[in-house]
């Protein structure tokens, strides 16, 4: 065999070999997904089924019938849950992007004392581990009578995002140059209407993609929700997942299409942000 | 007269202060105070009581803490490794795609959406050991005839989380890796080549060094939200079978919630978070050092 032979059978089989590793990764990456979106579509029988069924039988969209008329499956509340999570998630979202907003001009466009140590007290801020967060915060709120309410939920959530919310908006904010707040200050735009019209269209896109990963932060909370919220007056969706683990059973079909429920709107959103999410967390990291 | 004028930092500023004094710093201050105290929550009285250091003494002495303790960090420790290295593996076969880089990159991202405890859930239900996707599969392939106890046993248990926390976060390494592989530039890499370098030296001594920083992000993003294994292993053991797979957090929350003892939990909690803030500052500062060792602005 000659050397160009050998040299392409190399080339060939190196290049097999990376279409495979690739379809082994995205396989292990979409499979567990997969799995969850084809069992709720499937009767319980065939999910329990020993030896297993690999290849549905009947499908049917029963599970989010019966999820979304009224009481749901197993006495589910979703609709509430749904209602809850909703308000929750974009309500606190709009106010930690305004805050996020103000604080991230402030460390993109100002030099002041004790910069860095303000944004690494921010930062510490939001390293507190949920669960022992919710210790004293179910205390404090116990005590104030916010528990179990939007208003209490709301308010946690929006100090959990406005760390990360500044980060962001700060890195975005670097990106836009300098100078051309400048330029419209000295046509005659007073500040605030050169950030308005000129440096805030220009960071929109990163203002964005940071409201989205602040609303799927708290569309998908756990550790505080779950202290925080007793009854469906404020449950969420990851709360309300452990509504079908019963003491012994689990209802597996219905627990998979709350699941597709919750992920829909999550992978929606991501999808749409994902190359503004990166380019911000970068260029706040690499240059701060 | 002159009033002084607050300064435009110092107002644009005060919103976060204030709503992170009002929901973090206050409630950890009370949390602080309480850790000196034998509260319970059943006996609203006794967070008057001041006993010291004892609850810290308490845990000190607790054989049971240690563990979990230990468990918490070794966990922490394979996990963020195996993410690294698996991340960067994973960077790098879709850098190297040709075609469809858009939508391996989009997929690259799904695990990333899902709610930590989702995840739980989800691997919980494959992990099953009677209608898992797991067992079920082992067992048409023939590679098992019984139904391996992977969430009943300790040690499998164990792995069982480490791969539901692994499929979760590896996509945040691989992410930033990706990001970094795309914005170095080519003629290094080709210089190399050209000066005669295998391309494991390249890989080694080119563009690893470029790379480094992006994966310290990565690590800092992650090192921030550690905690939320607290979800994943809530939902798939809570700590079980018989505290085999107690870790850190759900220890918290059981002595706190199920227990009542506050005043220990909190104790506890502190532990928690010095834990979180060492592994924060520790991935800030080799960020800072991966940043200076090569110096560049990008």
């Amino acid at each position: 065999m000659d050397e160009n032979a050998a040299h392409r059978l190399k080339r060939g089989l190196l290049k097999t070999g990376h279409l495979v590793g690739l379809f082994l990764a995205m396989a292990i990456i979409c499979l567990p997904g997969l799995w969850i979106v084809l069992s709720s579509l499937r009767p319980t029988v065939e999910i329990m089924a020993k030896p297993p069924i690999w290849i549905p039988q009947q499908i049917s969209f029963d599970a989010y019938v019966a999820m979304f008329s009224g009481i749901g499956q197993g006495g589910v509340p979703v609709i509430e849950y749904f209602r809850n999570s909703i308000i929750i998630a974009v309500t606190s979202t709009v106010i930690a992007l305004a805050v996020g907003m103000a604080g991230g001009y402030a460390f993109a466009r100002y030099r002041f004392r004790g910069k860095s140590g303000i944004f690494l007290g921010f930062m510490l801020t939001r390293t507190v581990p949920g669960i022992a967060l919710s210790l004293p915060l179910f205390f404090v709120y116990a005590r104030l009578g916010i528990i179990d309410t939007h208003f209490g939920m709301i308010l946690a959530y929006v100090a959990l995002n406005v760390p990360f919310t500044v980060w962001l908006i700060d890195g975005f904010f670097r990106q836009v140059p300098k100078d051309l707040a400048e330029a419209a200050q000295i046509d005659g735009c007073t500040r605030w209407q050169a950030f308005w019209q000129v440096e805030f269209p220009l960071a929109r896109p990163g203002i964005a993609s940071a409201g989205i990963f602040a609303f799927l932060t708290s569309w998908n909370e756990f550790a505080l929700a779950s202290q925080l919220t007793r009854s469906t007056a404020s449950k969420t969706l990851p709360v309300g997942l452990l509504d079908y683990t019963a003491e012994f059973t689990i209802d597996w079909r219905g627990m998979c299409a709350l699941a597709v429920i919750m992920i829909v709107p999550a992978l929606t959103l991501t999808f749409i942000v994902q190359k503004h999410l990166v380019s911000g967390l970068t260029s706040g990291a690499v240059k701060g | 007269m002159k009033l002084a004028r607050p300064s435009a930092p110092f107002l644009l500023l005060l919103p976060a202060v204030v709503v992170l004094a009002a929901v973090v710093v206050v409630p950890l201050l009370l949390s602080l105070w309480s850790s000196f105290t034998p509260f319970r929550m059943t006996k609203p009285d006794t967070i008057w009581t001041f006993v010291g250091l004892r609850n810290y003494a308490n845990l000190v002495a607790d054989w049971n803490f240690w563990i979990a303790f230990g468990r918490t960090v070794v966990l922490l420790t394979i996990a963020l490794n195996l993410e690294m290295v698996l991340g960067l593996g994973l960077a790098l076969l879709v850098e190297k795609a040709t075609r469809g880089q858009r939508i391996l990159r989009t997929i690259m991202m799904f695990p990333m959406m899902f709610s930590p405890i989702l995840v739980g859930f989800q691997f919980k239900f494959m992990f099953n050991d009677n209608i898992g996707l797991v067992n079920n599969a082992l067992q048409a392939l023939g590679l098992t005839d019984q139904a391996i106890p992977w969430l009943v046993d300790g040690t499998l248990a164990l792995i069982a989380i480490l791969t539901a926390e692994i499929w979760a976060s590896t996509a945040v390494f691989a992410i930033f890796i990706l990001a970094g592989l795309m914005a170095m530039p080519r003629e290094p890499v080709e210089a190399a080549k050209v000066d005669g370098c295998t391309p494991w030296q390249t890989f080694r001594y080119v563009v690893w060094p470029f790379v480094m920083p992006f994966a310290f992000i990565a690590m800092t993003i992650r090192s921030l939200d550690i905690a939320r294994a607290y979800d994943i292993v809530k939902i798939m053991t809570d700590g079980g079978p018989a505290k085999r797979t107690e870790i850190l957090w759900t220890l918290v929350a059981r002595t706190g919630y199920a227990d009542g003892r506050m005043g220990l939990a909190n104790a506890m909690a502190y532990f928690a978070i010095f834990l979180s803030i060492i592994f924060t500052v520790y991935f800030f500062r080799k960020l800072a050092a991966a940043r200076s060792a090569v110096g560049a602005e990008w």
